[in-house]
């Protein structure tokens, strides 16, 4: 975050404000943003695809047998456990191309989309709780699969953490990408956690035998789908905020060096004026 | 049944998700308008 308030702070480029009050308004709108045809697309159907789901899980689907109305905390609860995984998948990936090519696209798409899971743990740890309450009686139990899960979410903070040294951005880059790596570990603790120790959580929510009918899957299906897309979604612009952001970087950095050569032709070093000779000019 | 549970739930996390996306966007908008069309590769 300070990174970019830097970034949108300062005035790097004059020539950009200059050429977009040139273009036309809809090119203006369109080009002044990180939005492109694909992520309106991903938006709207993200969004339409969420208020069928809100629909059905909050009204058309009925209450469980034993759960009652809080099985409908299934339908935001697993999916965002669905993205937070696949985002730090992407982590994962991204860190290890990183290190195998320094790749810059795949430096910020590992930032981006660690950025994106620790949003939706966060989200998977608030509804976990909301839902333990009424089916075990209590908000917090330090269960495994709820200790690994808050030990996963502190891994991706100290990821994002260290995404904002102070260092030089290779440095940097390296030191988060062998921890993109690293934390990839939690993430499968996290899941096999319900098999590999005694846990009060219930074992995988969805498989072969899921034991869901017919309206109650629809809805979980649905929620997967949704926040897939905005997911997605997020993703796609939070990469493109990322990639603004190193282009600016870049610009000041070249700026600052373009004045520091100024400054060096208007005051001659020391040495070349002990090197003019009586009579020269 | 259980509504004092659910209605929470899904305030935090669809009001989180809009929350985070409408700040990415201001952001996004912010940025761009300082970055010359050249350098905008990614965005179109």
């Amino acid at each position: 975050m300070g990174r970019a308030q830097s970034s949108s702070e300062a005035d790097v480029s004059p020539s950009a404000s200059a050429s977009a009050d040139a273009a036309t308004p809809a090119s203006r709108a369109q080009r002044l943003s990180t939005s492109s045809r694909l992520t309106r697309v991903l938006g709207i159907a993200g969004l339409l695809l969420l208020g069928i789901m809100l629909a059905f899980g909050l009204w058309f689907s009925g209450p469980e047998i034993a759960m009652r109305d809080s099985v409908r905390l299934l339908y935001i609860h697993v999916p965002s456990v669905f993205v937070a995984y696949l985002c730090f998948g992407v982590t994962f990936l991204g860190s290890v191309q990183y290190l195998r090519n320094q790749s810059s696209f795949w430096d910020l798409m590992a930032h981006a989309a660690a950025e994106i899971g620790v949003l939706f743990v966060v989200f998977v740890l608030v509804t976990g709780s909301l839902w333990g309450k009424p089916t075990w009686g209590t908000y917090w139990q330090w269960d495994p699969r709820l200790t690994s899960t808050s030990m996963m979410l502190l891994m991706y903070v100290g990821y994002l953490a260290l995404r904002r040294l102070d260092l030089p951005g290779e440095v940097r880059s390296q030191r988060a990408a062998v921890l993109g790596i690293v934390s990839i570990l939690n993430v499968i603790v996290v899941h096999y956690s319900v098999k590999w120790w005694r846990s009060l959580h219930q074992s995988q929510t969805f498989g072969i035998d899921t034991q869901m009918d017919g309206l109650m899957l629809f809805s979980f299906f649905l929620g997967v789908i949704a926040f897939l897309a905005i997911g997605a979604w997020l993703l796609v612009h939070r990469f493109r905020v990322g990639w603004m952001e190193s282009q600016l970087d870049e610009i000041r950095l070249e700026h600052a060096l373009v004045e520091r050569r100024n400054e060096g032709r208007a005051y001659p070093r020391e040495d070349d004026l002990l090197q003019v000779r009586p009579g020269e000019s | 049944m259980h509504w004092e549970f659910v209605i929470p739930g899904y305030i935090i996390v669809l009001g989180g998700i809009a929350l985070y996306g409408g700040l990415l966007i201001r952001r996004g908008r912010r940025l761009a308008e300082q970055l010359p069309p050249e350098r905008r590769r990614f965005l179109d």
